[in-house]
């Protein structure tokens, strides 16, 4: 649990000092910790990050008023990138309610939009309801973030009610089995194809069907791509691996999608960032929309083959079953072959030779990080080379702000990720100008005694946008130049936390391994080039063939 | 705009919970659609509620709001209807002031026309309820207007779905 304490939760404070499990031990896995954040949104972001790393629900905490409109940010995160997280809000009293009192907000209207279900419990007698419910619909079908926001009356009152075992929505229940007439015709438009592709979005990674998406792939010899949220749905160092598509994915990738027959859609929505301008996306190739939310269905992308609304490692392993006699025997040599030559795209770097370039550290840390290390990312142009050179190979080892693209994210999601994990080693891959947004953690990471380290590629500029005035503004550079302020080695100093700056690749290798074995957080920051690009990249309204290369 | 625009009729069942109404007009919002009219009212099930709302949109928009609106958790059920296969129906109440008493009985002729009510009458004013599907309403509003049409108070269309009956079993009754 992350939080920050206020005038409207502390009766929640206060039971939770009361309760002997607050001591909480990894032997005593029943208690609650508590890590006291210093920004509610960083408390939000770390609630993910927890989530995202264990699959488990995250909870994060904020008092009413300031504190409850902080989380907001953390939460549309959250719920643009489907993770289950349970927001516990204070509010004013419920006599109050309405009045404009005090640290009132209308906290329950704001986050409708951001949330599958909030409650507000008004009677005592209705807050373990509200509670399970709350952890039972961010957990389930689609996973997203639920609030409860919890008036200070309600939270002092008390009385005997017995905690539900279990609780009932008539519209909610488990996602349907997969259909079997669907599932028939699927199998059968697969057989009969040639070149044929799986896209793997975020929803693989949230049904956990990791292991099932590469069955199918190695049966069938279909290379698969992922949307950027799929990264890491399947190992990036498998043969059959095409990584990601979309405005910042490989070029040759990108030509490759349109040339499949058939596209295995699994779990992806289908962003403008992954498929580039609608319709210019994949005109001759039938489709096939496997989602677990039917709202995602004919979305984005209208003039769908198929559709198959389903848990995404029930669909698999059934598709599987269906087709696994009729590939008996079969190959696709050359098809596979072709994606394998895609998969080995190298984008020219152009870094000036005074700084190491920011393509040159992602590709090194991914030399030295082992598979199972996790890494978080900022947003912006750091996050888009991690995107293009960063392989993730095992399940949940990368995490990302793909949907909302909130900078600020990756610091504190990787102190929740640690939490989940404290066996791997986590990095969060920044630029300076996200860092900066939440980089307060500091004192969580420091004070809760949770080691990570955070690497900063730092242009000194808000770099990606700084790009897009390059490419697309004629090079007019507005409010993008942030400076050398802060110093930010002296800053982790501050803090408590370790800091270095590296030039070269040997001494990245030092500070890398000397963070790895430091039991305080570190941070390494990398001076880079302020006018390195992201390439190639799709520009806005372009089909997948039309990237811009150099 | 495509073509196929035009005005559809969503009818959802849910549960009489604070914040329903809200959650339902909120999503409208935040796809950007345009609620034409939204009526509510209690069903024939204690704590369900069903809600009719007419929108002026496309068929891909109106699937994509009604799967947004079934994903809600208090929604039983979203279904679309139309005059083929639902019998729709409005209410309204329209206030005139006819002005010279001479036009009165063209007024009370035009009102029979349309099998509307007089509900409330005073030397200067004539108030109408008029029921029917909305194009009879807004017939008679534009009829009204040339009968000094003051204001207009409209329910919202309500609908439910016609039994499906095919023209043998018509020719038996």
């Amino acid at each position: 649990m992350f939080g920050i304490p206020g005038g409207a939760n502390m009766p929640i404070y206060d039971a939770l000092y009361d309760q002997q499990s607050f001591q909480y031990t990894p032997l005593n896995e029943r208690g609650i910790r508590h890590i006291l954040a210093r920004h509610e949104q960083s408390a939000a972001h770390m609630a993910d990050g927890y989530a995202r790393a264990s699959g488990k629900v995250g909870v994060c905490m904020g008092t009413s008023g300031p504190g409850a409109t902080n989380l907001m940010t953390g939460l549309a995160t959250a719920y643009m990138d489907s993770s289950p997280v349970v927001a516990i809000t204070g509010q004013v009293p419920s006599s109050v309610i309405g009045t404009d009192g005090f640290q009132e907000t209308d906290v329950v209207g704001m986050a409708t939009s951001i949330t599958k279900y909030t409650f507000q419990p008004l009677r005592v007698e209705d807050v373990p309801y509200s509670v399970k419910a709350a952890f039972y619909l961010a957990a389930t079908r689609r996973p997203q973030p639920v609030l409860v926001d919890l008036p200070k009356d309600v939270q002092q009152m008390e009385d005997d009610i017995e905690f539900p075992q279990s609780v009932d929505f008539p519209n909610y229940g488990p996602l349907p089995e997969p259909d079997p007439t669907i599932l028939k015709t699927i199998a059968r438009m697969i057989l009969e194809s040639q070149h044929p592709v799986i896209l793997g979005g975020g929803g693989v990674k949230a049904a956990n069907a990791y292991l099932e998406l590469r069955a199918l792939a190695e049966l069938l010899f279909a290379p698969v791509a992922t949307s950027f949220m799929g990264k890491g749905a399947f190992p990036e160092n498998h043969p059959l691996s095409l990584g990601c598509m979309g405005m910042h994915g490989s070029e040759r990738t990108n030509k490759l999608i349109p040339e499949c027959d058939v596209l295995l859609v699994v779990g992806s929505r289908l962003s403008d960032r992954t498929t580039g301008k609608i319709e210019k996306f994949c005109p001759n190739t039938k489709i096939i929309h496997i989602d677990a939310d039917k709202a995602e269905i004919g979305k984005n992308f209208k003039p769908l083959v198929l559709s198959l609304v389903a848990d995404a490692k029930k669909a698999l392993v059934a598709i599987t079953k269906e087709v696994e006699a009729g590939m008996l025997g079969r190959h696709r040599e050359a098809w596979v072959k072709k994606a394998q030559e895609v998969s080995v795209a190298t984008p020219a770097l152009d870094g000036n030779g005074t700084y190491l370039s920011g393509v040159e550290t992602v590709k090194m840390l991914r030399r030295i990080l082992p598979p199972k290390a996790i890494v978080t990312t900022e947003v912006g142009q750091h996050q888009m080379w991690c995107e293009q050179h960063f392989q993730v190979i095992e399940p949940r080892t990368f995490f990302s702000s793909g949907g909302l693209g909130t900078m600020g994210f990756g610091f504190p999601a990787a102190i929740g990720a640690k939490i989940a994990r404290p066996d791997v080693p986590v990095f969060d891959i920044a630029g300076d100008g996200s860092f900066a947004m939440t980089e307060n953690s500091l004192a969580t990471s420091v004070e809760e005694d949770i080691p990570v380290t955070v690497v900063i590629l730092n242009n000194r500029m808000l770099g990606m946008v700084a790009q897009w005035q390059r490419h697309f503004y004629n090079s007019r550079y507005s409010a993008v130049r942030l400076g050398n302020s802060p110093d930010f080695v002296k800053l982790a100093e501050a803090y408590g936390a370790e800091g270095a700056r590296v030039e070269t690749i040997p001494e990245l290798e030092t500070a890398v391994g000397r963070a790895m074995r430091s039991h305080v957080t570190t941070v390494i920051e990398v001076p880079i080039s302020p006018e390195e690009n992201v390439l190639p990249m799709l520009p806005p309204g372009a089909g997948l063939k039309e990237m811009i290369v150099g | 705009m495509s073509q196929d625009a035009q005005l559809r009729i969503i009818s959802a069942l849910v549960e009489n919970k604070p914040g329903v109404l809200f959650r339902i007009s909120n999503l409208f919002r935040r796809k950007s659609f345009n609620i034409q009219s939204i009526a509510a009212g209690p069903s024939e099930t204690a704590g369900l509620t069903r809600i009719t709302i007419t929108m002026f949109s496309t068929y891909a928009q109106a699937d994509q709001v009604m799967k947004n609106v079934d994903n809600l958790v208090d929604v039983r059920g979203v279904e679309p209807f139309d005059a083929s296969n639902a019998s729709v129906r409005e209410l309204a109440l329209v206030k005139l002031s006819p002005g010279a008493p001479s036009t009165r009985p063209e007024i009370m002729n035009c009102i029979e026309t349309f099998r509307g009510n007089v509900v409330d009458i005073s030397p200067e004013t004539l108030t109408v309820e008029v029921s029917g599907d909305p194009d009879k309403i807004n017939a008679f509003i534009s009829m009204a207007r040339n009968y000094g049409l003051k204001e207009v108070a409209r329910t919202g269309a309500v609908a439910l779905t016609r039994a499906m009956t095919t023209n043998e079993e018509i020719a038996k009754w």
